[in-house]
């Protein structure tokens, strides 16, 4: 079974970090929101398998 | 010409029962003509059942009701023998198209697949659907079928009993009282039956407000289901046209939660509504006008000892999906054949317990999806209408984003999985037409496969041998002999064999398969016709 994967796994963490910051530059909070939502329908569709979508809701919710 | 409505197309006369000395018994009593009590009357009736039909009014509906008649609502109606003339006057549409402001964002069509005589659906006005069920009960009793439909009988109350039901009616000319083995309600969603007995109607009621109104304009639009979110004419909420026969139109406007019903219902106003929607010069009458609020509910069991549910009495839904209507006709059709069996004494009592268990699970499917559309266009929470339009505003460009556009998830049938009726199953077939799923229809040259289904207990076999009759106690079972070779285009093939080269399936009276096999075999008919029969 596909497992959400929880340990580091992007490559270059500070400037992907700094690149998710800088797409919110200028973005009054409503926007932010929007593209937010945007952004998490896009990588959900991306990762298409429901139990890793699930596993990560579930992560989300308790850090 | 006096309007449809207007006509009263079964008046009151006065029934020999009135002067009976005792109470006359009788088989089945529906209460209410609605289009589920009128679908029910007529399957009882074809299938010998004498019924009697009783409603408080005399004449169709009216108001802005169902419009939207689905597939397998007309092949329901075909099986009655009221399926033409409906489908030649209703409206044909498969096509729809998703607005977000000004802007199309999506665009769908509702049968990508051919090989089906039947339309995705049709738009009919309810009041005409009424009148052309009304027509068919006329035709049948004139060939002396035993329906017996008396207008302008109020039934005002009941005495459940453990072997019938005491129905007490009052009538221009006073009250009387009859009594029916088997009571079955169809009197609607504020079911004066289910009130009578206390019976509670669960559910959610959504507090949004919708403004509904039937319109008559000559337009040059095509005919498909247009959805707007959030339009200029309608700021922040939603709206819907939809094509009716006649040059009526059915719009639905989003008014929202705190609004002043009364001044929103005031012709001026939805005129000026109107105006700003289809433009200045549009040229319109209003039909209807009504202003409404969702709920999505269900009785807890639709059968009560010897009283039944049908249809919007036992369950409810929002208008999204076509939901309504389309799963009453359903409930007639689960229960007609199940009754007969029972009145008929071929199957035991048990066998009505199936429809409560078969026609729960269909409502419970249809209020899921229309609760999760009306979720889709009301969204509640701050959150979920940032969702909401996150995913219209992709949907125009990214083609993931659209099968997440929820503007109505359009009515399909149910399929029973998990049935207590449902016999054998077997490997490699396709899945969708496993035990419990309606018959998927498929041309077989000039005819089609769904015709010859239907009424009895069937045998179809796809290039097996079978005998042509079996006869299961009492209950015949005919063969449908077929060949893959029938249908050259292999839709009868791809929907029933598969990879498979052979098949056998036992088809219900109400078209839906009960079992299935790879090849005849008399035990295994006779053990699923039992199991289909509650018979074991």
């Amino acid at each position: 079974m596909p497992e959400l994967i929880t340990q580091p796994n992007i490559d270059r963490p500070d400037d992907f970090y700094a690149e998710l910051i800088g797409l919110h530059e200028g973005l009054a909070r409503q926007e932010s929101d929007a593209l937010n939502a945007r952004l998490i329908l896009l990588l959900a569709n991306h990762i298409g398998d429901r139990e890793v979508l699930r596993q990560a809701m579930r992560a989300a919710r308790r850090p | 010409m006096p309007q449809v409505w207007e006509v009263p197309l079964y008046p009151y006369r006065r029934s020999a029962d009135q002067d009976a000395r005792a109470p006359v018994r009788h088989p089945v009593v529906i209460v209410g003509a609605g289009p589920v009590g009128l679908v029910m009357a007529i399957d009882l009736a074809l299938g010998g059942v004498p019924v009697v039909l009783l409603d408080e009014n005399d004449r169709v509906s009216t108001g802005s009701r169902a419009i939207c008649f689905a597939k397998r609502t007309l092949e329901i109606l075909d099986r009655l023998g009221c399926g033409e003339p409906m489908v030649d006057k209703g409206v044909q549409w498969h096509a729809g198209r998703v607005f977000l402001d000004r802007r199309q964002v999506y665009a769908f069509d509702l049968l990508p697949e051919g090989g089906h005589r039947r339309p995705a659906f049709i738009n009919l006005q309810q009041y005409r659907f009424e009148a052309f069920l009304v027509e068919r009960i006329r035709a049948l009793q004139a060939e002396g079928r035993p329906i017996d439909l008396r207008g302008a009988n109020r039934v005002f109350a009941i005495d459940a009993r453990d072997d019938h039901v005491s129905v007490t009616i009052d009538t221009p000319d006073g009250p009387y009282r009859i009594e029916a083995d088997w009571l079955i309600a169809c009197d609607g969603a504020n079911s004066p039956i289910r009130t009578m007995l206390g019976l509670e109607f669960l559910g959610r009621t959504f507090e949004d407000n919708f403004l509904i109104a039937d319109i008559v304009m000559a337009a040059d639009l095509p005919s498909e289901r247009r959805f707007w979110f959030d339009p200029p004419f309608n700021r922040g909420q939603s709206a819907l046209l939809h094509r009716q026969p006649d040059n009526v139109w059915r719009v639905d406007f989003q008014l929202g939660r705190d609004i002043d019903k009364a001044e929103e219902r005031k012709p001026e106003n939805v005129i000026r509504r109107l105006r700003a929607f289809l433009g200045e010069k549009a040229e319109f009458e209003l039909e209807w006008v009504s202003i409404y609020t969702f709920q999505c509910r269900r009785m807890a069991r639709f059968r009560h000892g010897r009283i039944l549910f049908a249809g919007d009495a036992a369950h409810q839904v929002s208008p999204f999906g076509a939901r309504g209507a389309n799963s009453g006709i359903q409930d007639a059709d689960n229960l007609g054949w199940k009754l007969r069996l029972v009145i008929d004494g071929k199957a035991p009592g048990a066998l009505i317990d199936s429809y409560d268990f078969e026609r729960i699970q269909a409502a419970d499917e249809n209020i899921l999806n229309s609760t999760r559309s009306t979720d889709f266009i009301t969204p509640k929470s701050a959150v979920s209408r940032l969702f909401r339009d996150a995913v219209l505003e992709l949907a125009e460009h990214r083609a993931f984003a659209r099968p997440l556009v929820n503007s109505g998830r359009l009515s399909l049938p149910c399929t029973h999985d998990g049935s207590p009726l449902n016999g054998a199953d077997a490997d490699g077939l396709p899945a969708r037409t496993r035990p419990g799923a309606p018959a998927a229809d498929a041309p077989l040259g000039e005819d089609w496969l769904i015709d010859r289904l239907g009424g009895g207990f069937q045998l179809v076999t796809i290039d097996t041998p079978a005998p042509d009759r079996l006869d299961c106690d009492g209950i015949g079972v005919e063969r449908v002999a077929l060949s893959a070779a029938d249908d050259p285009s292999r839709a009868l093939a791809e929907r029933y064999l598969g990879p498979a080269d052979g098949a056998v399936y036992l088809v219900r009276p109400d078209q839906h398969v009960a079992a299935r096999w790879r090849q005849f075999d008399e035990a295994e008919v006779r053990a699923a016709v039992a199991r289909a029969t509650a018979r074991q």
